[in-house]
């Protein structure tokens, strides 16, 4: 199992390999890894949320192109469950007029668990691919990214801002973060509320999905390490064996947690941009 | 494991996807979907009307049917009585014209009977007559006579 590359094979350099991205500093146009700094790409997974999400694009798009009334093929009814699932989830929820709030969800379920897809293809599958080509970092699984998930969740907030404005007026807005719930007497103490209430949610949003798949594919990458630089010992049997099992359960469970976790984040998505035109 | 420029090109390229969604992958299939609803909700309607107008056929038929049946049944009545007046007519019209034909040669017989008779009677006459001039070997005037005559013919009547 083990790739890694720079000579020492202990399991703390494994998985702290594991963990880097590859990064583009934007300030040298230098590649690497572990560099430090606002203006870095993260290479890695820039590069696989847009292929999986073109992935997911052309799918659909090729399907939406030749979409028809009648007998729907089998590629076009999975992607219609898709669209009257998510469909069905916005119209229960939401109850505005927006005509974003439904693709944004449906981009999102498909998206997100896309990339939390990428937790269940053994963990050194494709660094060892990419070393082989060269490249030395490689962090497969875009969702255990902070600021993958940050960068959705972040959209989701400002579209949160747009839409209470939109709905309210800015005015209205204004007053409601400093009249509620506790009435025009207390302002500032409403106003530090809803700061607190409304920058809580996209944190928790991106913080919950970064977690379950970060800790997700630690504990694949703690698995891989049961049988690091054993060689031919005779505990490596056993391990070994240990190891296979633990990894099919683990990915077993995995399948349930990246589809949960893609439907919370989109769920939440949902439930954020409605209540923020509802009025209290 | 911190936060940088990824985050701002993840915002923009997640953009790009929502809008390209929104654009290009959502509104077709939602259309083909609401097409599908409304072709299915249609053809239910059109099974609904067409099992409704069957069952106006069928009673139509029906009623139909049973009319023709005692139409029908009129008819052959009304033919039947027809028929047994016409029969009756007829025979009663044979029975007449029978009757009639019976008198008339009643009647015929009758007269050639009287007829005879007459011819009988101015034959014995007539021989009464020769007779008696043979007996008187003399002629008698026919004219003289003719009243003993007709006397005798009367007589003989």
């Amino acid at each position: 199992m083990a790739s890694a590359e720079e000579g020492g094979n202990t399991a703390n350099q494994y998985i702290q390999h594991h963990l880097s991205n590859l990064q583009l500093d934007l300030s040298t146009m230098e590649v690497g890894g572990n560099i430090s700094g606002f203006w870095v790409l993260n290479l890695d997974s820039l590069f696989f949320s847009v292929v999986l999400g073109v992935f997911f694009l052309a799918v659909f798009r090729m399907v939406a192109k030749k979409v028809t009334a009648s007998e729907p093929g089998k590629l076009q009814t999975f992607v219609e469950m898709v669209h009257d699932f998510t469909d069905t989830q916005v119209r229960d929820i939401y109850h505005g007029n927006s005509t974003l709030i439904a693709p944004l969800a449906m981009t999102i379920f498909v998206w997100v668990f896309l990339m939390n897809f990428m937790d269940l293809i053994p963990v050194d599958a494709l660094p060892a691919a990419a070393h082989a080509a060269g490249i030395d970092y490689l962090k497969v699984v875009p969702t255990t990214d902070l600021n993958i998930t940050f960068g959705l969740s972040l959209s989701v907030f400002l579209l949160m801002i747009v839409y209470g404005i939109k709905a309210k007026g800015g005015m209205g807005f204004l007053k409601e973060t400093l009249t509620h719930p506790f009435g025009k007497w207390l302002a500032p103490f409403n106003f530090v509320l809803f700061v607190v209430e409304t920058v809580a949610k996209p944190v928790s949003l991106s913080l919950r999905l970064f977690g379950n798949l970060y800790a997700g594919e630690l504990i694949f990458i703690l698995i891989a390490v049961f049988t690091l630089g054993a060689g031919a010992s005779l505990l490596a049997v056993p391990m070994f064996i240990l190891q296979i099992l633990l990894g099919l359960g683990w990915a077993i469970f995995h399948i349930l947690v990246i589809t949960l976790q893609a439907y919370i984040f989109g769920m939440l998505t949902i439930v954020y941009l409605s209540m923020v035109q509802d009025d209290h | 494991m911190s936060i940088n420029a990824t985050l701002l090109a993840q915002m923009i390229v997640f953009a790009v996807f929502v809008w390209f969604t929104m654009k290009f992958v959502w509104p077709p299939i939602m259309q083909a979907m609401r097409d599908r609803q409304k072709r299915i909700s249609e053809g239910l309607a059109a099974a609904e009307r067409g099992v409704r107008e069957l069952n106006e056929a069928t009673a139509k038929a029906e009623d139909m049917v049973a009319k023709a049946r005692t139409q029908a049944q009129e008819i052959l009545t009304n033919a039947q009585r027809q028929a047994d007046e016409t029969l009756e007519r007829a025979r009663e019209d044979a029975r007449a014209e029978g009757e009639r034909i019976v008198t008339a040669a009643r009647e015929e017989v009758d007269q050639a009977v009287v007829s005879a008779k007459e011819d009988l009677r101015r034959e014995v006459g007539a021989l009464a007559v020769v007779g008696a001039e043979r007996i008187l070997k003399r002629e008698i005037d026919a004219k003289a006579h003719n009243d003993i005559i007709d006397d005798l013919v009367a007589e003989i009547r």
